[in-house]
């Protein structure tokens, strides 16, 4: 471990109320069935990953990409873009110009 | 539906069919009937493509056609009849990654790669199937059903690019591209008889395929030979203003010398990967091709890769945590799927159902992992981790890399299992687990078929893999190309 926030899963794997927290994070709508079959594939490919648990990582600095290639930065100009109806017409609803999407305020507004 | 061989076949290759194009041994137009003709034939049983953009193609090949006629200069493609898989963008047809979520998504733009693939004279036939969103050894999750093996139909053609090795086996195109995020190029290359190349992280513009793994995806070949193989990536690759992460390092002729002298060759053969844990066949094979080479003079050393197992479990959280980012933006809002609206619904209870009705369980089980190994209280013993030990397979890697030139194993520990197998996620996941380590270091590697195997009475292609250190694509695909040499003889 490298730091005191961040713990191992429970060796019975996650529970069904963490799964139902990491659906909701996720943006799936699992009912239970799909819950308890979640737990059940997590666990196993958890228990797997656990390999890297056994191995000494003291002082390894994490490697998030390969090489130590960087992005490069663009002149700041204008470059090409896609024109507005072809942006509307890959959109699913739309109303005049805009993409439609449901009311995003709860009723009391925010 | 057989296959004689599996063995390559440069007088059956993309290269051999681009000289009868420009030698007027065959019109562009011909070529791309005939193709059209073996695909209505083969693939309502392999299943292989989605899309076919037979107008498009049609139109290309006339315009080839006159050019050669004119006496204009032809791309060093010229004539060859592409596939492409469908998580990569054309702005013809659809490109759906095999999912729900784009049924109906028509790309406004072309990715680098095909725009650099026209350039080259290459007509781009139809978009293959893969598993959705490319997340899959077997191409059994697949939105309109599984790709079939050419060799065997009751089997699967690996993932998943497996379309793309399908419709390269079973002839129906000259080569294809495919997309490599933990071995999806080469693992169905293995399992259809193919060369499939997955080059360095960096060589081969990202722009346009449709992102999994950003730090792991990289697009390439999957063809007939090895030098397909070289003249196609030689075509794709290098620097894209498009893509931040393309190197500006310069892409060489790989073939310009011919294959690599094998006598000048120091072969690493990973203890870790010849085991009894492999299909006794695929060890026979391996071992074959070792022979080979060692009775042309080349050096076989053996190396140490310790953490080769390890590397799934690092793959399978690196991977879906990346993955779960990325695909957020299947909301149902810019495009693709939404659901049917429900009065009354905020924008939190669309997401959820959108993108719960969109991906297939592969998917979703995979943005659960990713979610889960980036979450509070989990992210350092899991992700971070992941990324500790990924540093430590590169420098495994180096250690390896001080003792050869490349690395020689099995592509994968079987050959093609049934489909319907029903493996259970982590017994998939295996299937990678000569192949993942490769991209979690960004390295170079190529699968070629190297012989077969018997299995329930059905002949089976096995590959063997060859990997190189970053950025030598030239040394590998010249000793690949010798190889090929010495298993054909």
């Amino acid at each position: 471990m490298t730091s005191s926030d961040s713990q191992p899963t429970d060796p019975g794997g996650p529970s069904i109320e963490e799964i139902a927290r990491t659906a909701t994070l996720a943006r799936l709508a699992l009912d239970q069935e799909g819950l308890e079959a979640a737990r059940t594939d997590l666990t196993a490919i958890l228990e797997h990953v656990a390999l890297l648990s056994s191995l000494d990582v003291e002082g390894v600095e994490p490697m998030p990409r390969p090489h130590d290639i960087v992005n490069r930065l663009a002149d700041d100009v204008p470059g090409p873009v896609l024109d507005r109806s072809v942006i509307l017409s890959l959109a699913p609803a739309v109303e005049g110009d805009f993409i439609a999407v449901p009311k995003v305020l709860g009723e009391g507004g925010a | 539906m057989k296959m004689t061989d599996s063995k390559p076949d440069s007088s059956n290759d993309l290269l051999a069919r681009v000289d009868d194009f420009k030698s007027g041994r065959i019109s562009a137009t011909e070529r791309v009937e005939n193709a059209l003709s073996t695909i209505a034939g083969l693939d309502p049983t392999i299943n292989a493509f989605h899309d076919l953009l037979a107008e498009e193609a049609r139109s290309t090949a006339k315009e080839l056609d006159a050019t050669r006629e004119r006496g204009d200069d032809l791309g060093p493609l010229a004539g060859s009849i592409i596939a492409i898989k469908d998580n990569i963008c054309m702005n013809v047809g659809r490109t759906t990654c095999s999912s729900r979520m784009l049924e109906e998504y028509r790309s406004p733009f072309d990715a680098t790669v095909i725009e650099r693939l026209r350039a080259a004279g290459a007509i781009l036939l139809g978009k293959t199937n893969l598993d959705e969103f490319a997340m899959g050894s077997s191409s059994e999750h697949c939105a309109w059903g599984p790709v079939r093996n050419p060799h065997a139909t009751d089997r699967v053609p690996g993932g998943s690019s497996g379309g793309s090795a399908a419709a390269v086996a079973a002839d129906c195109v000259d080569a294809a591209l495919g997309s490599d995020t933990g071995g999806s190029i080469r693992q169905p290359a293995a399992f259809c008889g193919t060369v499939g190349f997955k080059p360095t992280y960096g060589r081969v513009s990202r722009h346009g395929l449709v992102a999994f793994g950003s730090s792991l995806d990289q697009i390439g070949p999957l063809s007939r030979s090895v030098r397909d193989a070289a003249a196609i990536y030689e075509a794709i690759a290098g620097l894209d203003p498009a893509d931040s992460t393309t190197s500006d390092l310069e892409v060489a002729n790989c073939l310009a010398s011919g294959p690599a002298d094998p006598a000048r060759l120091r072969v690493g053969i990973p203890r870790e990967h010849r085991n009894d844990r492999n299909h006794a066949g695929v060890n026979e094979v391996l071992d074959h091709a070792v022979d080979r080479l060692r009775a042309a003079g080349a050096t076989i050393v053996d190396v140490d890769l310790p953490l080769t197992r390890q590397g799934v479990s690092t793959y399978y959280v690196i991977a879906p945590a990346e993955a779960s980012s990325n695909l957020t933006r299947f909301d149902g809002i810019r495009y693709g799927h939404r659901a049917e609206s429900v009065p009354g619904e905020g924008l939190e209870d669309l997401y959820a159902r959108t993108r719960t009705e969109g991906f297939g369980d592969e998917v979703r089980r995979r943005i659960l992992l990713g979610t889960y190994v980036l979450s509070a209280g989990y992210y350092d013993a899991y992700y971070k981790r992941a990324l500790q030990v990924r540093r430590l397979i590169k420098q495994e890697y180096d250690s390896a890399f001080e003792q050869c030139d490349v690395l020689l194993g099995p592509t994968t520990p079987t050959p093609a299992f049934p489909i319907g197998a029903d493996l259970d996620p982590v017994s998939m996941y295996l299937n990678d687990v000569y192949t993942v380590n490769s991209n979690i270091a960004g390295i170079p590697a190529l699968s070629i078929p190297a012989g077969l195997v018997d299995e329930d009475g059905e002949k089976l292609p096995v590959g063997v893999h060859l990997q190189a250190p970053a950025f030598a694509e030239a040394d590998l695909l010249a000793a690949a190309a010798a190889l090929e040499s010495l298993l054909a003889d």
